[in-house]
Formats: C-alpha cells, sequence, structure tokens
C-alpha cells in the first residue's frame, strides 16, 4: 500500500496530480524531453502545428471513443465505421456527380450523408447488441468491425474509389479559412460540443453514470439502454466525421483507412485518465491524449525509427497506460 | 479461566497518513473465550481485527500469541499460526464448486491428482458436523450469501484453530441459520477456540458474548463482562448517548392511499396485495428469502412482474419501466449500497448529482451546476454528511457515511412514496438514529415510508403498520398493539397454507 510509506511533499504532490489526471503528464514530459533530444527539428514551431493538423483524425476518433469507454465498454469498430464511411461517401458522391455536374456540392453533401448513415448502422448495431442483448462490448464491437470492413471491401472489390468532385478535397482535406486548415476547424467545433455534451447536458451525466454504476443508474431513474445506445452511435458518427476528412484528404474513397486506429484511441483515452472501468473521462485531456500519441509518432518519425518499430513502441505504450490506469484506480479506492 | 491469553495487544496503534485509526489499544483474548468487539463504523474494530489477520501492519505497539511477540507478515502467515479470519468480503471462488472452494490449497491427494470424492467426503463430514445443509458438489457462485457465508466459515476448519475472527457474520443470515452458527461458536468454545466476533446486533451479544470491548474513534473506551453490564449501557459507552434517542417517536396521520398493490406476484411472491398511506410508515418484517424485498422490486420494476395491478397516486403503473415509476413518485432505496446503490469512484456530491439532474434540479436545458451544487450542500446537511467527505471519493467512506449518501439521494428526485429496503444495514447506532430521524420527518410531512428490515426492532420501533412475510405470502398485517415480538415472530415461521 502505498500510503503507508512516508511521502514527501514532492511525492505527495506527484500522486496527487497522478491520481486527478493520470499519467499524462507525465508521458507528455517524458516525450517532450526525449525527442527534444533526438531531433533539433522536432521543439519548433512548423512541426509542432504539423503536429496539431496530423492530430484533428486521432482527437475526433478518440472524443468518440471515450464515449464507448465512459459506459464501460470501448468500440474496436471505429476504423470500420471510417473506411465503410469513406467507402459509401465516395461512392455517393461520384455517382451524383454524375447525375447532378452542375450542382455539385449538393452530391457531395448527399454523398456524406450516405457516409455518415452507413456508420450510424455500425453504431446502432453496436449498441443494440450492447445495450438490448447485453453481448460484450468487445465481442460485439470486434464482430461488427469484421462485417463492416468486409461490406466495405465488397462494395469496392478492394480497389479505391477515385474521381472524387475536386471541390470536396479541395475543400475538407487542403482548404484553409482564415489561413486555418479546415480541418482543425471541424476538430475545435467538434471538441466543443463534444466539451457541452459531457459537461453540461443531462445526456452527459447520464453516460458517466451509466459507466460508473450501471445498477444505481437504473434505480436513478435514468434509461440506460437508450443512453448505451446513444454512446455508441455518436461514437460511430464522429468515427464517420473522421472518415469523411481522411476521404478528402486521400482524395479516393478507400476501404482500409483507420486500421490502426482503434488502438490508438484507446491508447489515447486511457493516457488521457479514462478509466477502463467506465464513468471516468474527460474531453479535454482526451485531445491532449490524442495529441500525445500524434507528437510521439511524428517524433518517433523525425528520430527515424521505422514504421514497424513504432508499431512495437505504441503497443507497449499502451499496456503500460494501463497499467498506470490500474495503480491509480487501485489508489483512488484505497483512499486515505 | 487459565491464566494464559490466546491473544493480547500492547498499545496497538495504526496511524495512516492523516488518520489515527487506532489509538494505542490493548485487547486481550482467552481461550473458550467470546468476546465481541463493538463500536460504530469508523471506530477502529476493522483496522484491529486486520492487523490481528496479518492483512495489515501496525504502525506501533505489539502483539503477543500465547504469550510469545508476533509479526505477521500475511493473512497466510496468520492462518498458519491458527488465526483464522471471516472476513465481510468472501474469499470464494464462485466458479469452483463448494468442496474445492472448502479444500483449495489442502486438497487430498492421491499421488500426483486431486483426490475429489475425498474431498467431497470430507466437505459433506464437515457439513454434518456443523450442522449446514450444504451440498459439497454445488457450484458455489450458485448458493445464496448465507449459505456462503457458511462455506466461508467451514473454511476455517483446517490445521489447528486457535483464534477465529467472525466480522459481522449474521449480516445476511436468517435466524434459524445464525442459531446454528451460535450452536457451533459453542461447539468451539468447548474446543478452547478463542473468538473475536466483531457485529452491531446487540440481541445477539447475550446469547454468545463473555466480554464485550468497546472502541469509539480508534480508542478502546473499555471491556465489560457480558453479565456485568446491558444493551443500554452498552449502546452509551458506544455513541454517549441513550437507546431511548435512538428510535424517534412517529406522529401517525394516514391519508389517502398512495399505493395499492393487487395479487402482485412474482418469483418465490405468491399474489400479495399491499396499500400504503402517504403519513404513514409501513414495516415489512420476515426471514431473509421470504419475499419481501422481491415483492417491491417486483412492483418498482427491478424485479420481474408476473401478475398483477399495482397503482400510484391512482395511475397504472404496473407495466411501466422503473424510470417512469421513480418520474411518477416511487423511489427505491436499495439494500445494496455497492452494487446497486452508488457510483464508488465518484465523490459524494458527485453522487447526489446524478439524481438532482435526474430530478430537474439542473435546469431542463444545459445543466446549471451551480444549482445543482446549492441543492446537493442543502441535502448534504440535511442527512448531516460531514462536509469534509462531501467531495471525497464515496469508497472511502464509511458504511454509515456512504448511507447517508444513499439516503441523501432520495431526495433529490421528489417522491412521495419510498420504498426503504434494509436502510441501515451495516451501519453503526449513531448513524442510525440519523437515519430514522430523516425517515420520521419524511413520514410526518406526509410522505408514504415502507421500511424493509431484517432487523426486528427497527421495525416494530418505527412501523405504524406491519407487514410480515412468511415462505413468499403475506402472512400478517398487523397494527398498534398487535406488532408484539412475539406475534411478529410467530408469523415469521407461518406454514399456513404456504407451498413449499
Amino acid at each position: 500500500m502505498s500510503s503507508d510509506t512516508q511521502a514527501t511533499g514532492v511525492k505527495a504532490w506527484i500522486t496527487r496530480l497522478f491520481v486527478k489526471v493520470g499519467v499524462l503528464p507525465f508521458f507528455l514530459l517524458g516525450a517532450l524531453v526525449i525527442f527534444t533530444l533526438l531531433s533539433s527539428k522536432f521543439l519548433t514551431g512548423q512541426n509542432l502545428i504539423n503536429v496539431a493538423r496530423q492530430s484533428v483524425y486521432l482527437v475526433l476518433v478518440s472524443m468518440g471513443q471515450m464515449l464507448a469507454l465512459v459506459t464501460g465498454g470501448f468500440d474496436l469498430s471505429v476504423g470500420t465505421a471510417i473506411a465503410l464511411t469513406s467507402v459509401v461517401s465516395a461512392m455517393g458522391m461520384v455517382w451524383l456527380a454524375g447525375i447532378f455536374p452542375d450542382v455539385i456540392w449538393l452530391a457531395i453533401l448527399l454523398g456524406a450523408f450516405l457516409g455518415f448513415g452507413a456508420a450510424l448502422m455500425v453504431g446502432l448495431v453496436n449498441g443494440i447488441g450492447v445495450a438490448y442483448f447485453e453481448v460484450s462490448p468487445f465481442i460485439m464491437t470486434l464482430g461488427v468491425s469484421s462485417v463492416g470492413a468486409g461490406f466495405a471491401l465488397f462494395l469496392t472489390g478492394g480497389v479505391p474509389v477515385s474521381g472524387l468532385p475536386f471541390q470536396f478535397a479541395d475543400t475538407f482535406g487542403f482548404g484553409r479559412l482564415w489561413s486555418i486548415p479546415v480541418p482543425v476547424i471541424i476538430a475545435v467545433i467538434c471538441i466543443v460540443i463534444m466539451w457541452v455534451l459531457m459537461a453540461r447536458t443531462r445526456l452527459g451525466t447520464q453516460i458517466y453514470a451509466v459507466g460508473g454504476n450501471i445498477k444505481a443508474a437504473h434505480l436513478s431513474a435514468i434509461n440506460t439502454r437508450r443512453t448505451l445506445l446513444l454512446a455508441y452511435m455518436i461514437c460511430a458518427l464522429i468515427a464517420s466525421l473522421t472518415g469523411l476528412l481522411l476521404t478528402a484528404r486521400v482524395e479516393s474513397g478507400e476501404a482500409n483507412l483507420g486500421g490502426s486506429i482503434a488502438l490508438e484511441s484507446i491508447a489515447a483515452c486511457v493516457i488521457a485518465g479514462v478509466s477502463l472501468r467506465g464513468g471516468i473521462g474527460r474531453v479535454e485531456n482526451v485531445v491532449l491524449g490524442a495529441f500525445f500519441i500524434v507528437l510521439v509518432q511524428n517524433g518517433m518519425n523525425l528520430a527515424q525509427v521505422s514504421s514497424y518499430m513504432q508499431m512495437v513502441l505504441l503497443g507497449a505504450l499502451l499496456i503500460l497506460a494501463v497499467i498506470f490506469d490500474q495503480i491509480r484506480y487501485r489508489i483512488i479506492m484505497q483512499g486515505r | 479461566m487459565p491464566s494464559q491469553p490466546l491473544i493480547r495487544t500492547t498499545g496497538l496503534s495504526k496511524q495512516y497518513p492523516g488518520v489515527l485509526a487506532l489509538d494505542s489499544v490493548d485487547f486481550e483474548l482467552m481461550p473458550g473465550e467470546v468476546h465481541v468487539l463493538f463500536g460504530e463504523n469508523g471506530a477502529g474494530k476493522s483496522t484491529l481485527i486486520s492487523m490481528l489477520a496479518g492483512a495489515n501492519s501496525p504502525s506501533g505497539g505489539t502483539i503477543e500469541l500465547n504469550g510469545e511477540k508476533m509479526r505477521f507478515g500475511s493473512v497466510a502467515d496468520a492462518q498458519a499460526k491458527g488465526i483464522y479470519t471471516v472476513f465481510q468480503e468472501f474469499s470464494l471462488i464462485p466458479t469452483l464448486s463448494v468442496a474445492e472452494n472448502i479444500f483449495l490449497g489442502w486438497e487430498p491427494m492421491k499421488g500426483p491428482f486431486v483426490d475429489h470424492r475425498e474431498m467431497r467426503r470430507r466437505a459433506r463430514e464437515m457439513f454434518q458436523e456443523l450442522d449446514f445443509e450444504i451440498d459439497p458438489t454445488e457450484v458455489t457462485g450458485r448458493l445464496s450469501r448465507a449459505q456462503q457465508q457458511m462455506v466461508e466459515i467451514t473454511k476455517a476448519f483446517h490445521g489447528d484453530l486457535s483464534v477465529l475472527i467472525l466480522d459481522e457474520p449474521t449480516a445476511s443470515l436468517t435466524d434459524r441459520e445464525v442459531d446454528h452458527l451460535f450452536d457451533f461458536i459453542e461447539t468451539l468454545k468447548a474446543r478452547g477456540v478463542g473468538i473475536i466476533y466483531i457485529s452491531h446486533r446487540m440481541q445477539e451479544f447475550a446469547r454468545i458474548a463473555d466480554r464485550v470491548t468497546v472502541l469509539r474513534d480508534g480508542a478502546k473506551i473499555g471491556t465489560v463482562a457480558m453479565d456485568e453490564t446491558d444493551d443500554d449501557a452498552l449502546v452509551e459507552m458506544m455513541t454517549g448517548r441513550a437507546i431511548s434517542e435512538i428510535y424517534p417517536q412517529i406522529a401517525h396521520n394516514p391519508g389517502e392511499v398512495l399505493l395499492r398493490a393487487e395479487g402482485v406476484r412474482t418469483n418465490g411472491v405468491q399474489a400479495a396485495d399491499v396499500d400504503i398511506r402517504a403519513g404513514e410508515v409501513l414495516g415489512v418484517a420476515g426471514l431473509v428469502g421470504c419475499g419481501k424485498s422481491r415483492l417491491f422490486r417486483a412492483m418498482m420494476g427491478v424485479a420481474p412482474r408476473l401478475a398483477g395491478r399495482v397503482t400510484l397516486k391512482g395511475q397504472d403503473i404496473t407495466h411501466a419501466p422503473t424510470r417512469q415509476i421513480i418520474h411518477h413518485g416511487m423511489y427505491y432505496l436499495s439494500p445494496d449500497r455497492k452494487g446497486e446503490g452508488l457510483d464508488l469512484a465518484k465523490t459524494a456530491n458527485d453522487n447526489l448529482a446524478v439524481n438532482l439532474v435526474m430530478g430537474g434540479r439542473g435546469g431542463t436545458g444545459l445543466i446549471n451546476w451551480s444549482a445543482v451544487r446549492e441543492a446537493s450542500v442543502q441535502i448534504a446537511d440535511y442527512v448531516e454528511l460531514h462536509e469534509g467527505y462531501r467531495s471525497r471519493l464515496v469508497s472511502q467512506l464509511s458504511g454509515g457515511n456512504q448511507q447517508k449518501v444513499l439516503f441523501g439521494k432520495c431526495f433529490g428526485q421528489d417522491a412521495d412514496v419510498y420504498i426503504l429496503d434494509e436502510p441501515t444495514v451495516g451501519v453503526d447506532m449513531g448513524t442510525r438514529a440519523a437515519l430514522y430521524l430523516l425517515i420520521k420527518e419524511l413520514a410526518e410531512a406526509g410522505k408514504a415510508v415502507v421500511v424493509i428490515s431484517s432487523d426486528l426492532p427497527e421495525v416494530m420501533h418505527l412501523a405504524h403498520r406491519m407487514l410480515v412475510m412468511a415462505h413468499g405470502r403475506l402472512s400478517a398485517e398487523l397494527s398498534g398493539d398487535e406488532m408484539t415480538e412475539d406475534t411478529i415472530l410467530k408469523h415469521f415461521f407461518d406454514e399456513s397454507g404456504a407451498t413449499q
């Protein structure tokens, strides 16, 4: 029991910080020191802006992932939602642009909605399975992830969907508004919406309550099934939005987008102090957690770590974060 | 009594950062003695036994076993020296059979293999000796809590047991099971085993205790021989107040019928009719497993409803989901505060906030957290939750304080009917008095209050009217002078018409 040891002032302060926000500040500090030492290009304004732009996609998905984690589950199918959105929206846009060549924005809009619809189906199936049939989130989202990936590959025959409207990629992939990249603006808007959702709405409170103790939530007049369903649907919707932005970035509909994002988003959340047991997690920390993962990837690129080795390190980082989460939980539950 | 104590502690202390949980306590246990530890939650009882059991190491003082100074490295270490503790949290593995659990780590062997037949035979023998009715081949997780407790106690009988520590062993037992346990304690006493017994149930002390040591705020108040003291004196030692201050007089002004159940049937409960009036406390008594909790859980929609009709303020809620029943004004306080009452990893304030938000106290649009916080301060004041505890995690609070938070949740949503299921389970006398006052205020404010309790004195003192259940049936409805202990107990065992 760690509270048995005579804690000095500094140690007590560090413990308190650790219990309050988790392992993230320590990881962030460590990453900054290590990569600054490894590469002189790392700690430059240009590089950090670059990291901010690259991190948009993971930040978005991680916020969705957080919802699933806070309810006490997780969503392994976020990558599939991305791939499905990419393929369906790209096919829709190409097809609709052929029908209405004059109103290209209508084609883009309708195509996007087709993509959202496909991802919402993923969220709906996840949510129904977890909430109404009480399938474990692990099995449910793993199964759905295979089903969705299969559909995406089936629809495209494994070939990327090309010939997207030029305006789509130009605006959502590379566009700038007031010299800020459009994806960054979209991410910021989403962050604000998610923060309001979790901190200021009844649904947010219900999601925390369901993850904290689902039976107690039930006896507090909370519709626990609806809450779980909505959490998985919102998660899929945000993943879908990410899929759309990624599609614009790569200028084609790809069934292999988002391959490693489930792992990365769970790592981002856990590092940011979202409890795997549910009930605990904050939007602002998750944003930082996702930023941290991308920062590490960027640092490893600059330090010329091979991409295979990067996979090793990312997995190790996730496990390490979970170990710290476990320690933190133990300290919390022991108290005193 | 032999002069050499089995266990003697001198100046035993436990210092946690910021809290002195045990303040130089001298304690001794003689062979063949039942020594009760008595005190409110947080008084230091658990800390004391955790050190005797080897689960915790003292920060000051000494422990002597048979006159020899001891330091226990672990629970297994203490067990090897003959000290066995049955904690409230069981150490059973739910997926193993009963026999496998009992012999876990002590499996009888036949060559290199576990001898399952011998294991079952010996388990059956032990159960016979203890007069417990349990099938050793049953999967442990399917047993009732009471039966699991018996298995846990049975596990103590390996090697030479010299000290048995029982932490609230009767909390989940039926009266008949308690009788068995006490018979068995007598057997142990005759063998010279020393027993440390923690309980809040004072009616048990007279039956089994030789001496009682009272603790308060980590310090020993005194040790008294049971035949030289009485309940009132013990309560006074424990709380510093008299017993007449514990149960309040609740004014009885019955109004209209708020909740009416007709022919409600669920698994193990047969067609029950219940009427509950405003301004009245209805007690529901019966043995553990008689269906008293299940009947009301069925009305709340938490347990399956098989038949019958339930109306709340004239509105049919028979098939309504739990959340709608709560919105219509019926609130259920769960007996299991850890399992389905509270979110342990959140603060007391956060736990209160959930119900306040759901009850609409945070406004209808975006949540107005300052209004919620204000309301939660009011509630915490009302249930007398000390200010220092409000922003602490619930997991770190004592059982009594957790129960105050659970009661506080009741007031987050406006209700007219309160179903309080075992409202003081595992709660000390001081906190009980405070909770009883809350019940009094609810009833006198015109609410209908149902108190479901296995604690007979509690129901008797609080209720204006009482339902007694036996074998899943209402066996009696009593009021006023009819509510005597003898009458109630007689109906506990009412077999008339029961289909067992």
